[in-house]
Order: C-alpha cells, then structure tokens, then sequence
C-alpha cells in the first residue's frame, strides 16, 4: 500500500528538550494510526509538525505527497484536523460553523450545502444544527468538530485525543464514527491518545512514543503477542498456599499476590486453568473466582516503557475524565 | 477565488457576532449622547470659535473619531477570545493566506465600527446640531478609512497578547492619548494652545481623521481652523492604513 505520511529524522527541539527526537515512520493509505504515549510524550508536538502548525528543527516529513514545510498550503488542503482543545466558534451556530469551514477550505459553493447536510447527517446533528454552539453539550461539540474535519474531503484525517474529557457513552459514540468513517470514506486516520482500549479498539497500527521517541510499532494484536503470556487472576482462601502448589506442582514460578489475587503468568491460560481448579480442590483450597486477563495495551506500555501510561500527572485531568482515572487507581 | 470566498466568511462571521451582541448595539448609544449633551453643552463657552461654528458642530466629528477609535481597539478583543477558545487555530490551519485572514477579520470589525460610528451621526442630526445629512455621504467613506487603521492597531496588539487583562490595560494606553491628543474635543489651530500639545497631535493619525470629517461636515466653515486641507488629510489616513495592514499581515504571520 502507498504511504500517506512518511517523516524522516523528524525531530522538534525547545532548548535542551527534544519534544519529538527523530521520529521516522510511515502510515499507509486508509489505515487507522495510533500514536499512543503518555502526556508530554510528544504526540500533539509531532501531529502539529505534520499540520504544518509547528516547523521541525530537523528531518523532514510528507504528508499526502507534499513536503510540510515548502508545500505547506498544500498539506493544509489535503488533511482534516480535530484538535485536542476545542476550536468551534460558540457564537455561531453548528450549520454556520461548518459553512464557514467549507469557505476556509475553498469548497466549491454549489456543492456545500448538500455536503454540509450529509455531515450533519453522519453525526446526527440535523435537528441542532441550527441552535448556537453554546447551548451544545460537549459530546455534541466534539462531534460537530468530527463533522468539520471531514467536509472538505481530507485525504488524512488528524485527531488530537478525540476524547479526552467525555463521558463513557459518548467516547463510545465517537469510537463508532470513527470506525463508520474508515468504512464509508476513502481517508487515513491518524489519532493520538493515552487511553489503551481507545487505540486498542480503533487503531490497524499502533506506535507507541515515550520521551519523543517511537518505542515500537505494530498491530494492536502483535504488541500484545509479543508479551507472551496470559494472566490467570485467582481469588481463594488460602493465596500462600495456593501460590507454593501451583510453583511445585505445575511449574509456575512467576505467580505474584497482587490486591488479595493470585495472578500467574503462563503461556496458555485457558488449559492451565481446569489445572489450578483440580490442585486446589486435592489441597483443600476453596477457590472464590478464576480468571483469565489477555494482554492489554497497558501491559504493553509497561513492558516496553518500563512506565505505567496512567502514572503521568496530566494537565488535562478534569470532569469525566479525572472522575474515571480516579476511580480506577 | 478561495482566498475571496475565504475573506467573505471571515467579514461575515464578524457581522454576525457583533449583530448577536446586542447589549453592545444598545450602549453604544448612551456613550456619545453624555458627551454631545452634557459635556458639550459644559465646555462650549470655553473655546474660541468662530461666529458660525458652535461647539457641537465641532466636537460632533470628533466624537464620531472617538467611538470609530474605541470600538475598533475593542475589537482587538474578539482575537484574545478566539485563542483563548481555540478558534483561532481553526482558521490558523486553514489554507487561507495569513494576508486574508487579516484582511477579513480587519473589514469585518472595521464595519463594525463603521456601524457604530453611523449611529453617532445620526444621534448627531437627531440632536439638531446643524449639520447637513448630505455630508453623511462623503463622511461615510471617510469613516470606513479611519477605521481600517484603528482596527489594526487592536488586532496588532492582540495578536501579541496572550489574555484579556493585559489587553485592557494595553488598551487604555492606546485610547486615551490617541483621543485627546486627535482635537476631538477642540480645535487645535486658531486657539491658544501650548505648542507642544499641537506638535505631538500632528503626529497622530486620528488628528488627520478628525480633520478630514470636519471638512466635509462644516465645509467653508471650518476651513480657517483646519489642520490640512481634505486630500492631505486623506493621504495621511490612507498612508497610515497602508502601514498598518502590513504590520497586521506580518503580526499575524507570526501568530502560531
């Protein structure tokens, strides 16, 4: 498949501090890209490179063909961009925001009207589309900036942690255009987020970047392959004991109590469970639940950065957002 | 053609915010009628003025400057806001030329203005002050010239600005030595004034604005006390206009 977007050496320098530090990679046309990293990893710094909104210190990028730094305007025809901080003008109303888009981007007049309507469509805003922005919700918001990024046919379509801040339905929401979107248009995502199961759900390929620099790159489903194992996740009455069998009599030494469970790593959990169940039965242990955790992103994260993604103080902790990290840690 | 369509939406996004902000529209009232009624009609016998021209006369265009000056530097404003809210990188990444994007952000609030100003006029004739409408005509464009440059100098300034507060105070500096050092309150020449204050007021662009929309109002009247005839007065405006929409494209250039 022909690439989209390749950068070479790209890198972005603030004094000392390399924001993005030789980044070359290559996306594919109409694949959906993740840039997954924790905040500061320079994700948002690499995006602007790409959008022509910042200019590299050094290398040297391409976006649909065209170099971003001498085909700048051309770039800015070919992509679409949401960004991370809203960028909707609340003093207009959501059919008037998208016309002004459509002007920006030289849409052809005769045509902006029946794409405006087919946008409003898609992510099912007709019947708001007249209402200010102010009286919209910010799920509402985000969609219509969804909605904007795609009127002027973009070629790649960037998004800056589209759902950063949104409640759980509505990110759900989000994640189902996104996938209708690769579906019914002829377009290449690429998306940067630090929420796991959001790259893991949407993402073909997925780039993990730490310090500003690619930490590896793959399918959601060879990262997570590469960690071979899978968790058993135990809860019974006697852990200790249970932990001293299991190592004895199954060979399982990498088992740990972690939070009141017993969590062995092995390399097929679904033969080695029935195992467990029958040596705790022999040994008098009374098993309260077993279960079997694949790897996720996170493990992946942890594994090649040596980090936990959620360990990083975030600037964009607020509302739903911080409410759900909060309840997860 | 784009970079047309471009400037349109951009012009008409601005008409549209400051239609919507109709607190606005109803106060811009009140200011110029205390300063036509009550400050006018305090200060009239201090001035001397010829036997055909009363005070009113006079101050009229020059408060018409002064609302021109406050609501264009005001308008700097609406830059802040579109950072602060983002915006402002929308339009930023679009492929419209940074010249454009000025442009039509400095029409747009330029016609703002423009508004504002016509609103004095016509408070101006309701008063009775005797001015003849006709000459509303030739100020008209007078207007829309002075405002080009005023707006500027907001956007200007705004666009280096990262929040409301410094703009305030940034603001206050700029308006209130630019309004009273303009003659709007007062002739400059034929007076008594110190000779300093006439000095630094030949540098102000707006004292050439005021001057111009004397001469069209008050005609062969005001010509003993004018600053420079009606075309010089015009050039400088124009001249200044010039200079500034270039300071604006290359300020906004910048603008990340």
């Amino acid at each position: 498949m022909p690439a989209v977007i390749e950068t070479r050496q790209l890198t972005k320098s603030y004094g000392q501090l390399k924001a993005v530090d030789e980044l070359s990679l290559t996306v594919e046309s109409k694949e959906v890209f993740g840039l997954l990293g924790p905040n500061g990893a320079g994700k948002t710094t690499a995006i602007s490179m790409l959008c022509t909104i910042l200019p590299p210190t050094s290398g040297s990028a391409t976006v649909n063909g065209f170099d971003i730094v001498r085909e700048a305007n051309k770039v800015r025809k070919s992509i679409g961009i949401v960004f991370q901080d809203p960028s909707i003008d609340d003093r207009l109303t959501g059919r008037e925001n998208l016309y002004m888009h459509a002007n920006l981007y030289g849409v052809p007049a005769s045509e902006q009207k029946e794409r405006i309507n087919r946008i409003l469509k898609l992510v099912e805003l007709e019947d708001r589309a007249d209402d200010l922005l102010r009286t919209y919700s910010g799920g509402m918001r985000r969609r219509l900036e969804l909605g904007r990024g795609l009127i002027h046919y973009p070629k790649v379509l960037f998004l800056d942690e589209p759902t950063v801040g949104l409640d759980p339905q509505t990110r759900d929401h989000i994640w189902k255009y996104i996938k209708e979107l690769k579906e019914t248009h002829d377009i290449t995502v690429v998306l940067t987020t630090h929420y796991m199961d959001e790259a893991d759900r949407l993402s073909d390929r997925i780039g993990i970047i730490d310090h500003g620099k690619m930490v590896i790159l793959d399918t959601p489903s060879k990262l997570k392959d590469t960690l071979e194992g899978d968790v058993v996740v135990v809860r019974a009455n006697d852990l200790n004991a249970l932990s001293g069998f299991v190592a004895k009599w199954l060979g399982f030494t990498k088992n740990t109590i972690v939070d009141g469970a017993l969590e062995i790593t092995v390399r097929n959990g679904r033969t080695v469970m029935p195992r467990i169940m029958e040596l705790a039965t022999q040994n008098n242990i009374y098993v309260e639940s077993i279960l079997l955790r694949e790897p996720n992103l996170e493990d992946v994260f942890l594994h090649y950065t040596g980090r936990n993604i959620r360990e990083d103080t975030s600037k964009e902790l607020h509302g739903a957002s911080a409410a759900r990290r909060r309840a997860i840690r | 053609m784009s970079e047309i369509r471009g400037f349109y939406t951009l012009w008409l996004r601005e008409i549209k915010r400051f239609y919507r902000d109709r607190t606005r529209l109803v106060t811009s009232f009140i200011q110029p009628l205390l300063w036509l009624v009550i400050f006018a009609a305090a200060f009239s016998t201090r001035f001397l003025l010829p036997a055909n021209l009363n005070y009113q006369q006079v101050i009229l265009p020059g408060i018409i400057g002064q609302t021109l000056l406050f609501t264009a530097m005001f308008m700097g404003i609406n830059v802040i806001w579109d950072k602060e809210f983002g915006f402002m990188k929308e339009i930023l990444v679009s492929p419209v030329s940074r010249f454009t994007i000025f442009l039509g952000k400095m029409v747009g609030d330029s016609t703002d203005a423009l508004l504002q100003g016509i609103i004095v006029f016509v408070i101006g004739l309701a008063l009775g002050i005797p001015i003849s409408p006709i000459t509303f005509l030739y100020a008209l464009p007078i207007m829309l010239l002075i405002t080009f440059g005023l707006v500027s100098i907001g956007l200007v300034i705004a666009s280096f600005m990262g929040n409301l507060e410094g703009f305030g105070a940034i603001q206050t500096f700029v308006n209130l030595p630019l309004f009273f050092l303009s003659g709007a309150l007062f002739p400059l020449k034929g007076g008594s004034l110190p000779s300093w204050l006439v000095d630094i007021a030949a540098w102000n662009p707006l004292t050439y604005g005021v001057d111009a929309l004397r001469n069209v109002t008050l005609g062969s009247a005001w010509t003993p006390l004018q600053i420079q005839p009606l075309w010089i007065d015009i050039g400088v405006v124009a001249l200044f206009d010039g200079i500034m929409i270039i300071v604006g494209t290359w300020a906004f250039t910048r603008m990340k």
